[in-house]
């Protein structure tokens, strides 16, 4: 293996890696409020469609993110209205949303882009090469020559570190989580809090997308998430609920992916190295028992001090 | 006189609560329409030919119901462990796997009559969605680790399997297509005179009908709904509960997977790759729809299936993409859930303000009502 | 005796500072909290005292801002005031130390205070500074606390000093703790107990919610008792004392019963036999030793929370998850493991304290919560497939013959009424023609005539020969069905006395831990 393979290797591990991270740091603030989101791979899906209906309509990239990302928010809305209004079941709402996503659109991507041979191609994010670090060998190129979501979804792991570490907004949703009684009783509005973190959710859900359409393929093709939305909730959870964490797994469940891609020499069939994260993720989850659990509120339905009496 | 007034309310409650069943299907056809409007579809002209297509004829009648089998063997699994207190997301690893063993069966043991290898390939499919689950229920039972995540973890670790087997070990010799070998005709489920539809459909029927008598009459499903509707209370009463839950994670892994080797020997007639269009999560809807109860399953997988047998033809005319039946799908769980989750305080005051018209007839008219039933 | 002093200083003088008036709270048709008229000093240690079910809770989630009442007034500093939720009360000034902690065990300390407040401009939040700030407000009353130690880490007093820091921060005067000492160990209430009186001393308010008589008499100025959702008394700590208080708690008239005939000695069907329970490191249970014979009720009586639902717990085998020394005996041998199969299986039934989360499977219907234990045996089974008919038959029979309250037999048992719940449980349990039969509270919330109606057929299965352990806080109840009575205080039990020799004043005493 020379130089030039390697630094190949790992560019396309990061670059596939960007969308994990967008998708796990959506799901991670809404597990982090108590959210359990299993509909990310729906909302990956309507992100990727709208990132290159935007961009096809704009004319350039950062459309299309903006659209995904505003598309993304509106289902974010919706799946908390369903989750934390009516208090409807988590997991069957996320079902639900995996199912719409799917049926929109392969619907709406054969009536906006056209089917088959003729899709849409669209311009993908630009390339920014960061000038003397991409100059370093080896990790030069792969590192500093990716286009300008992958730094984003980068520069968002510290990002969310900080909101959730070391803002007040941030303690609030870690408290909502664990135990939202308790939070309403110091005064912090629940409800508002996790619909904050469902539509942040949901614009990371459509840059997540984008990420998929704009960044990696540059066209839309039906079911293009292919399950990635499921791997960005197992970096969640084998990153054990932080950012850095999240970041760690999906670089490595990117670098699975992008091993199977690169080196056909390697004697293990690729579909054994496509199910690494879901075994790591099932081996950390049991592993854990005991000790890093999920925040404690996931997955039950809220309702305010106020709304008991009735 | 005593139980009148009972009578009543329960009357009521009944007719509101199956009043708002219907509103919710109309509803989601509804939002479907709107869909398909703005798609570029005429909606009017695609459900027509969606009701052509599932229940036209004799024809589309028979493919409705091949398309409904796979579908009612998902929503029977969902159900049952949801009956039991469990969240099995994992039908679609299942319904794999249970294809996969069943397949083996057919595949790998030598010649043997009709009679016995057929049974045996369902035996193994069954062991095999039982053996897929009971991973998830051990570890829920042993390690407390979320069934959730685990059935979903799973669901993804039996495709990409699947997938190995099929361009591997499993692969057909003869071609270069990722699939197996035809199954042997002493493996295959007969069809009925030359039609698609095949004896599965009776297998699913049948299992519904012993999975309705198994929860509802026997003192094994007595226990299991015992600990879904209250553990603590269960466990109080000297049942052992952790050993009911990882057997029902078990017979809810063993219904995919019987389902999975039914599609395969009654449709497909070999394993290929993605044989499955998402069947296990489309029997949560199935499941929801029919209130998880076994035989409410036979009514909405025959309406899922005949969605999709509609959608087929539909697609044929107009070239709207049968995924539309998805997103009719989903509006229809979500639809379903506001019902069941947000308007219970609403449908509360018109059950009361209808109890209330009834027994004010009921004073000022002596009862007329019900003078029948007395 | 500097206390004192101060003790004598303001209660005398002070103004009221929180006011109810006709204060009403429902639930359904019970009435949690009957027209209270409550007044609360500024800087007193105000008691109130009062059962479990009594109204204690309901009436400071009420102050607290958790519920709303249903009629009435609550005036705070001379004002009405209407709080919507926790927030409310808090921006008043009102803050609560509930029973169960509202802490965060994953976040520190100062993250459990500062959640939902600001500290310095701007969106972030400074742990150091917080941490800072926290510790000199804690130092400042004397608490000892950590701010950067993890909540999870501490231990419960430790937790219950961080719950008091969130108030003081927050800067209430007023402070409601619910039951703080029931988790705390001895030294641990000493603690707490030497805070609250530092508290006082800044001219704090403070509501101390409990049932235990003597921490009552040696830390409060004043004391409220309330009764079955109303107000008993309120008075000066001064002027009354634990034995006037304990008669007020369970309830002043109590009816000698018509004598019945005194059971012959017999071999006990029940023995308990130097019973030790532990649960982390805490010791429910010491040393218990009791006898029921046949056809005998032996009563316990007991404030709540003095080990009874450990004890019944223990002999029914549900305590899997703590430590268990001692022999239980049914009908004179061991039982080396009891758990509810074996239990049930010797013939011992069980009416447990909460009968929806334990007693009944609600959304069936009151045939199925009938056979719960039952539906194995060879009237409702037959090769594992029920016999419907049968349970319907029961469920008819069950309804006529305990006067059950439904529309139809196969109604679910979660849409009957609490005192009709309790029938169905008493139905299973006496179905099975017991020896022994546990009885906890098994009136607690029932209207008169259940309440009679239940008394009645646990004396007729004393007829019958069944042996029965009733375990009540009410010591009317106690007096009016037992043949020997018992007191258990702290998880002991000293003595078995006959009722004959019995006399309420003594074993309200004892409840008080005199």
């Amino acid at each position: 293996m020379d130089v030039a393979t390697w630094s190949s290797y790992l560019a396309s591990a990061l670059r596939l890696a960007a969308p994990l991270l967008l998708a796990g740091l959506g799901v991670l603030f809404m597990s982090r409020s108590g959210i359990l989101n299993i509909g990310m791979e729906g909302m990956m899906l309507i992100g990727a469609l709208a990132g290159v209906v935007g961009a096809s309509y704009s004319g350039n990239a950062w459309g299309g993110l903006a659209t995904a990302c505003l598309a993304g928010a509106c289902l974010g809305a919706l799946f908390g209205f369903l989750v934390i209004t009516t208090g409807a079941d988590q997991v069957i709402i996320g079902t639900a949303v995996n199912l719409l996503g799917l049926g929109l659109t392969t619907v709406f991507g054969r009536s906006l882009l056209g089917m088959g041979t003729e899709t849409v191609k669209v311009d993908s994010f630009p390339i920014i090469r960061i000038p003397l670090l991409a100059d370093i060998p080896l990790i030069g190129p792969a590192l500093f020559e990716q286009n300008a979501l992958t730094y984003m979804a980068l520069l968002l792991v510290p990002a969310a570190g900080m909101l959730l570490y070391k803002a007040n907004w941030g303690l609030a949703v870690r408290a909502v989580g664990e135990n939202p009684l308790a939070t309403d009783t110091l005064g912090v509005k629940v409800h508002r809090v996790r619909y904050a973190c469902c539509l942040l959710g949901g614009v990371l859900a459509g840059a997540a997308g984008s990420a998929l359409s704009l960044g990696i393929l540059n066209q839309f093709t039906e079911n293009m998430v292919a399950g990635r939305g499921f791997i960005a909730l197992s970096a969640v959870i084998f990153g054990r609920w932080t950012p850095s964490g999240t970041m760690f797994a999906s670089l490595l469940f990117g670098g699975a992916e992008a091993m199977q891609l690169r080196f056909h020499w390697v004697h293990v069939p690729y579909q054994f190295m496509l199910m690494l994260p879901y075994v790591l993720t099932m081996a950390a989850l049991a592993w854990f028992s005991g000790r890093t659990k999920q925040p404690a509120a996931t997955g039950i339905p809220y309702k305010s001090a106020a709304n008991r009496n009735g | 006189m005593q139980g009148k007034p009972g009578k009543v309310a329960l009357m009521v409650a009944w007719s509101v609560e199956a009043g708002f069943y219907v509103a919710a299907i109309a509803i989601s056809l509804l939002a479907g329409a709107l869909v398909m409007a703005a798609a570029g579809v005429t909606p009017w002209e695609a459900y027509e030919l969606m009701w052509q297509g599932a229940a036209g004829g004799a024809n589309s009648l028979k493919e409705t119901l091949v398309k409904a089998t796979p579908l009612l063997f998902a929503g029977l699994s969902y159900s049952f462990a949801y009956r039991c207190g469990l969240f099995n997301i994992g039908a679609e690893g299942q319904i794999y796997v249970g294809a996969l063993t069943g397949t083996m069966a057919a595949l790998l043991l030598p010649p043997m009559p009709f009679w016995v290898h057929l049974p045996l390939a369902l035996l193994c499919s069954f062991l095999g969605g039982a053996l897929w689950a009971g991973i998830a229920g051990a570890l829920k039972i042993g390690r407390g680790a979320s069934e959730i995540i685990n059935t979903i973890m799973l669901n993804y670790i039996a495709i990409f399997l699947i997938s190995y087997m099929v361009t591997g070990p499993l692969m057909d010799a003869a071609g270069s297509l990722p699939q197996t070998a035809k199954l042997p005709a002493s493996a295959i489920l007969p069809q009925l005179g030359g039609s698609r539809l095949h004896v599965g459909f009776f297998v699913a029927i049948g299992t519904a009908i012993v999975l309705y008598w198994l929860l509802e009459r026997t003192t094994w499903g007595f226990q299991l709904r015992s600990a879904g509707l209250n553990r603590r209370a269960a466990e109080g009463m000297g049942m052992p509960v952790k050993r009911n839950l990882l057997l029902a994670m078990m017979v809810s892994g063993a219904l995919a997977g019987l389902g999975g080797y039914v599609e395969i020997a009654g449709v497909q007639h070999r394993l290929m790759q993605n044989f499955s269009p998402g069947f296990g999560y489309d029997g949560i809807a199935v499941a929801l729809l029919g209130n998880t109860h076994p035989l409410g399953n036979i009514v909405s997988a025959l309406l899922f299936g005949g969605m999709r047998a509609g959608a087929n033809s539909m697609q044929r005319v107009t070239g709207a993409s049968t995924s539309l039946v998805y997103v009719i799908q989903a509006i229809m769980i979500i639809v379903m859930l506001v019902n069941k989750y947000w308007l219970g305080g609403f449908k509360k005051r018109i059950r009361e303000a209808l109890i209330r018209r009834v027994e004010r007839s009921d004073s000022s008219s002596g009862s007329t009502q019900l003078n029948w039933n007395e | 005796m500097t206390h004192t002093k101060i003790r004598e200083d303001t209660t005398s003088a002070n103004a009221p500072i929180l006011e109810t008036r006709n204060l009403v709270k429902r639930f359904g048709s019970f009435m949690a909290n009957d027209h209270l008229n409550l007044t609360i000093r500024t800087g007193e240690i105000h008691a109130i005292l009062g059962e479990n079910g009594a109204g204690k809770s309901t009436l400071m989630n009420m102050l607290a801002g958790l519920l709303e009442p249903d009629e009435g007034e609550i005036s705070y500093r001379g004002k009405p005031v209407r709080f919507r939720s926790p927030r409310h009360a808090m921006e008043a000034g009102i803050g609560m130390v509930h029973q169960h902690f509202m802490l965060i065990p994953a976040l520190t300390v100062a993250e459990n205070v500062m959640i939902g407040l600001k500290n310095g401009r701007g969106p972030w939040f400074r742990h150091a500074k917080a941490c800072a700030d926290i510790r000199r407000l804690s130092e400042s009353f004397g608490l000892d606390v950590d701010p950067s130690a993890k909540v999870g880490e501490l231990s419960v007093g430790q937790q219950q000093r961080v719950e008091i820091v969130k108030t003081l921060y927050r800067g209430a005067d007023f402070i409601i703790l619910d039951e703080p000492t029931a988790v705390l160990t001895p030294p641990e209430t000493e603690e707490l107990f030497r805070v609250l009186r530092a508290l006082r001393e800044q001219g704090k308010t403070i509501v101390f919610i409990s049932h235990k008589l003597n921490e009552v008499e040696s830390l409060c100025d004043r004391v409220s008792v309330l009764r079955s959702g109303k107000l008993v008394a309120s008075a000066p700590m001064k002027s009354t004392d634990a034995a006037e208080l304990a008669r007020l708690m369970v309830g002043r008239d109590i009816v000698p019963p018509a004598p019945r005939p005194v059971p012959a000695k017999s071999e006990p069907v029940l023995e308990v036999r130097e019973l030790s329970l532990r649960r982390n490191n805490a010791a429910l249970l010491q040393r218990v030793c009791l006898a029921v014979g046949e056809g005998e009720i032996v009563g316990i009586a007991g404030v709540d929370g003095n080990g009874q639902r450990e004890l019944c717990e223990a002999i029914m085998g549900l305590s899997a998850d703590s430590a268990m020394e001692g022999e239980i005996r049914i009908r004179g041998s061991v039982v080396p493991r009891p758990k509810p199969k074996t239990m049930t299986e010797l013939g011992v039934g069980y009416i447990p304290e909460d009968r929806q989360q334990d007693g009944l499977v609600l959304p069936m219907s009151i045939g199925e919560n009938l056979i719960l234990k039952q539906f194995r045996s060879k009237r409702f089974n037959r090769l594992f497939t029920l016999k419907r008919s049968r349970i319907r038959e029961a469920a008819e029979a069950a309804v006529r013959e305990f006067k059950i309250k439904t529309p139809t037999a196969d109604h679910p048992a979660g849409k009957l009424s609490g005192g009709n719940q309790q029938k169905v449980i008493l139905a299973r349990e006496l179905m099975q023609r017991p020896k022994v039969l546990i009885a906890m509270q098994p009136t607690r919330g029932m209207d008169v005539g259940a309440a009679e109606y239940v008394h009645r057929r646990l004396l007729e299965e004393r007829e019958r020969g069944c042996g029965i352990l009733l375990v009540s806080t009410e010591l009317e109840e106690v007096f009016a069905l037992s043949d020997r009575i018992a007191v258990i205080y702290k998880g002991r039990i000293a003595e078995t006395v006959d009722r004959a020799e019995a006399n309420v004043d003594t074993i309200g005493l004892r409840m008080a831990g005199l």
